[in-house]
């Protein structure tokens, strides 16, 4: 199989398991983000791949050769991979130049040439006026440029990239992600990018793997992750949602003080009995008085609290009937003072059935 | 550079796969091999001579068998105990003197507006390159009971015939003691006063604390353990420095147990007597550094090694020359007038006729270099095993603390504790232990530069594995992962990140052992062969016949080229390598 292909791996430390049964297929030239909460196994999962552990249990593969199994693995330096690290690594005692040129001279490439292309790619990151200078005499964000030429001018095989931006500050950040999707989008490089932050996940994945404790939770694109979680934990982790618990009839899932028809939400559902539901607050809207529409659920109810977010309204809605509470995004312009009486619709489209 | 994440770079050391057996001939891989060859070396060096040393104190010189013997003839004698009691008592006086140098002017130049404070501090760094043995020298030329300097003046400006003052009694070999070593006081004890932030100061002042108050119950109480460990260590020090005794303490007629131990060492041989002897000395050293490491690692000492913040300086006013002329009275005695009747003596015929010009010569140079049998041999084998044992030692240091840092072997640390343990072990101590492992045959490497070089090694091995270790912590394991993604191997990583990045700690390590091994005289002392003397041997020699112009000659050529040595490693490593604490 071409691409990188992780199969059922894991990496067990004394007793904890810090993978798991992690299978993962990245196409050659895709973009994958994994996500997940502190000490999920991130981190692990990018350094079996880098080869700096090896693994437990199960392989990695990269265009069908194995490169990590249990029974030995190739090491770092063979794999053609690079890796941008969170604490920049960028060698201290090497210039600019120096430091983009040093895989390239690893492999033995001829000096104009590699001086063509450290030059490119200093231009590409735009730090060509500064590749002179040490990396003492540089801010944070051009250390991480440095790092970013420095891992994609050897045109590896796979990138790896270890929450490359947590140490810089929030304006940086929002540059730096559409600066590593800019590169992404020039050089097409096979990339695996940790984050635990799912806006910069969003921003520069084709596609995210959402892990927990150990184990792939879903991988999907990041519409897909949020409109169509797949569990509890990924509904939840990925912005914010309501979870609803009901029970499915024969053709209706009776919720506490309405019924929704089988047929009307986003997804098919299989098997009776007890079932949960996510509704994100952005797929429900409030108003102040009853809109018949046949598509969609009109529930009676007020309002228990408001909050202003500046882009969004953030409300709590409780039903009349069966009491349930709601977290409904509106637009500013819709305002509802607290206690009001209001409506609120839901698009059934948007309910999702989750597995717990 | 960054240590940020130290704790992360831990943490991942520790991945151990599950344990499974292993036939004994699969765990002879290169690495287990290499964990066996250090591990090896370090027996050597340490283990052994140790383990000898404790074996022979309890063995029968004659049948070999086991005995209490040597105990009973090293403290059944009263002088022997009273040479005990005595090393205590000095040692204890040595350290109420050197606090009195040490702190004032750690103070002074960390915290004042005191005028001439690189002055003070370029002076007690002499202080650490001058030998004790050539300070205690230069006080016998300035206060020998009849001839030196200090009493022939009063002698002529009062007519009187009575010494006024006497470096031969327990307070010359207390001050000479002391001006020796009250270098490391101030060392640590400006870098505490370093770390304070000014902030808590401030605090103390809001609530209405004055200057003085401020500093007597803030301030002071922040370097207290800063103090006491230095306290410690100076005690320490006194205790077992050899060479100072040997000039002053025969003549002053007050025995202390290093020059026990010589005489124990002299004709006829007990070695094993002097083993029994060392045994206090070796453990009166390891409870006393026990008790400093716990009270460093006391929470009153957190405060102090917090983030160094803004640190103010204190307005003396009027008073800072006050401080001033302290300063100046310390580092006179301690440097300036020790070293200058040395340097004069070395060109004089005579050092009693003073100064003229008649009296100048250059023949007691020419002496020491040409005429004298062993000087210029042991010049040059100083200066050797100086760089003999500081190379081997920060080769051998940085080896384990890489492994050790990187936890790339399993039971690294019993490399690491194996490598400071020799901390604890009195250098004279350790002459013993080498003496007895290693000096007789089968080993027989008495009276060979190999003995003295291991022993040297052995004495430096800790200053050289803090010091490495502290340089590869430095460097963020990341430094190295970078180098192996991008395609090299771990040594391409050591060649190109790793050694330059380390350059300058060690090249510093380098010089902190070098500038004591080239002077060391406790460790060399029963070692030396007829034919491997050392200069700080021979010049107690010199001064032993007698010879106290040609011994200030050897002394300022050795001096001479330990300041050259220091001053290039200066220029490359920049001034302040040395004042600060490794
Ligand atoms: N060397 C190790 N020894 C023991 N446990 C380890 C080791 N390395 C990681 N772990 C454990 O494995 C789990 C996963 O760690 P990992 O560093 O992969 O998490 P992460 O997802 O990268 O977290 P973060 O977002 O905080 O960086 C954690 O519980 C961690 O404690
Ligand atoms: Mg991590």
């Amino acid at each position: 199989m071409d691409g990188l292909v992780l199969r059922k791996l894991g990496r067990r430390f004394g007793a904890v398991d810090a993978v798991l049964d992690f299978d993962l297929h990245i196409k050659p030239g895709e973009f994958v983000s994994l996500l997940g909460p502190s000490g999920c196994g991130k981190t692990t999962t990018l350094r079996m791949i880098a080869g700096f552990i090896d693994p437990t249990s199960g392989s990695i593969e990269l265009d069908g050769k194995i490169l990590s199994a249990p029974s030995g693995s190739v090491p770092p330096e063979k794999r053609g991979m690079s890796m941008i690290f969170q604490s920049y690594a960028i060698w201290p005692n090497m210039t600019v130049a120096e430091n983009v040129a040093f895989g390239l001279n690893l492999r033995k490439l001829p000096a104009d040439e590699v001086k063509k292309r450290v030059g490119a790619v200093l231009e590409t990151v735009r730090m060509s006026h500064l590749a002179d200078r040490y990396p003492a005499e540089l801010s944070g964000g051009q250390q991480q440029r440095v790092a970013l030429a420095r891992a994609v001018v050897i045109r590896p095989a796979v990138l790896l990239l270890d929450e490359p931006l947590s140490n810089l500050d929030a304006n940086l950040r929002e540059e730096m992600r559409f600066e590593i999707k800019r590169m992404h989008d020039e050089f097409k490089i096979t990339s695996v990018y940790v984050t635990h932050d799912q806006g910069e996940a969003m921003v520069t994945s084709d596609r995210i793997a959402v892990m927990n404790n150990g184990r792939l939770e879903q991988i999907d694109t990041p519409y897909a992750l949020y409109s169509r979680p797949k569990t509890r934990f990924v509904a939840s982790f990925i912005g914010r949602t309501n979870f609803l618990s009901g029970n499915r009839g024969n053709s209706m899932i009776d919720f506490a003080g309405f019924s929704v028809p089988l047929g009307m939400i986003g997804e098919e559902v299989t098997g009776g009995g007890p079932i949960t539901v996510s509704i994100r607050p952005q797929a429900m809207k409030l108003s102040a008085t009853e809109i018949a529409k046949d598509k969609a659920i009109n529930l009676p109810g007020s309002v228990k609290q408001s909050s202003f977010l500046g882009e969004t309204w953030d409300y709590v809605f409780q039903s009349r009937d069966g009491g349930l509470q709601f977290r409904v995004a509106a637009p500013p312009a819709d305002v509802f003072p607290v206690g009001a009486p209001a409506w609120l619709q839901i698009d059934p489209a948007q309910i999702v059935p989750i597995a717990d | 550079m960054t240590s940020v994440s130290d704790t992360d770079a831990m943490s991942w050391s520790k991945d151990e796969p599950a344990k499974v057996r292993v036939p004994w001939h699969q765990r002879l891989q290169p690495a287990n091999l290499l964990w066996l060859f250090l591990a090896g070396i370090l027996v050597v060096l340490i283990i052994a001579p140790m383990w000898t040393l404790v074996v022979s104190s309890f063995t029968d010189a004659k049948t070999g068998g086991w005995t209490l013997h040597n105990y009973v003839e090293a403290y059944g004698k009263e002088r022997h105990i009273t040479a005990l009691t005595n090393t205590l008592k000095m040692g204890a006086a040595v350290v109420v003197l050197k606090l009195l140098f040490g702190v004032p002017l750690a103070w002074a130049c960390t915290r004042t507006d005191m005028p001439g404070r690189n002055f003070v501090r370029y002076s007690v760094f002499g202080a650490f390159i001058m030998p004790p043995y050539l300070a205690g020298v230069g006080w016998i030329l300035l206060a020998g009971p009849n001839t030196g300097w200090i009493n022939k003046i009063w002698h002529s400006l009062t007519g009187a015939t009575e010494p006024l003052v006497n470096v031969f009694s327990f307070g010359g070999l207390v001050l000479v003691t002391a001006i020796g070593g009250f270098f490391l006081v101030f060392v640590l004890v400006s870098s505490a006063f370093e770390m304070i932030n000014s902030e808590m100061e401030d605090a103390a002042n809001i609530l209405g604390a004055g200057p003085f108050k401020t500093a007597m119950k803030v301030t002071f109480p922040l370097v207290m353990p800063a103090i006491i460990g230095a306290a410690l260590l100076s005690f320490l020090g006194a205790i077992a420095l050899y060479g100072v005794p040997a000039l002053i303490s025969i003549p002053a007629r007050y025995p202390v147990v290093v020059i026990q131990l010589t005489e124990f060492f002299s004709f006829p041989l007990r070695l094993e007597v002097a083993a029994a002897y060392s045994i206090p000395l070796l453990l009166i050293t390891a409870a006393l550094l026990g008790l400093q490491k716990l009270i460093l690692r006391r929470k009153g000492y957190v405060a102090v090694s917090g983030k160094g913040g803004e640190r103010r300086i204190v307005k003396l006013g009027r008073w800072r020359w006050v401080l001033f002329a302290y300063c100046m009275i310390v580092v006179s005695l301690a440097v300036i007038m020790p070293l200058f009747v040395l340097l004069l003596a070395a060109f004089s015929q005579s050092w009693t006729t003073g100064f003229s010009l008649d009296n100048f010569t250059l023949s007691n140079f020419h002496y020491v270099l040409f005429e004298h049998s062993s000087s210029q041999k042991a010049l040059i084998g100083s200066v050797g095993l100086g760089i003999a044992a500081a190379t081997v030692a920060i080769v051998l240091a940085l080896f384990i603390a890489y492994i050790v840092q990187r936890k790339l072997l399993p039971f690294s640390g019993v490399l690491a504790f194996l490598a400071v343990s020799p901390y604890v072990v009195p250098g004279i101590v350790l002459a013993i232990g080498f003496y007895a492992a290693y000096a007789l045959p089968p080993v027989a490497l008495y009276g060979t530069y190999m003995i003295l070089a291991l022993a040297f090694i052995t004495r430096f091995l800790p200053i050289a594995f803090t010091t490495s270790s502290a340089g590869v912590r430095s460097i963020h394991p990341e430094m190295e992962e970078a180098v192996r993604i991008l395609g090299g191997g771990r040594t391409t990583a050591i060649r190109h990140v790793v050694g330059p990045l380390l350059k300058r700690t060690l090249a510093g390590g380098w010089l902190l052992i070098f500038v004591p091994a080239a002077q060391e005289l406790s460790t060399a002392i029963f070692l030396v062969g007829p034919t491997t003397r050392v200069v700080s041997v021979v010049l107690l020699d010199l001064s032993e016949e007698g010879e106290l112009e040609k011994l200030a000659a050897l002394g300022s050529l050795l001096l001479i080229i330990i300041v050259a040595v220091v001053a290039l490693g200066m220029r490359y490593l920049g001034r302040d390598f040395m004042l600060r604490r490794s």
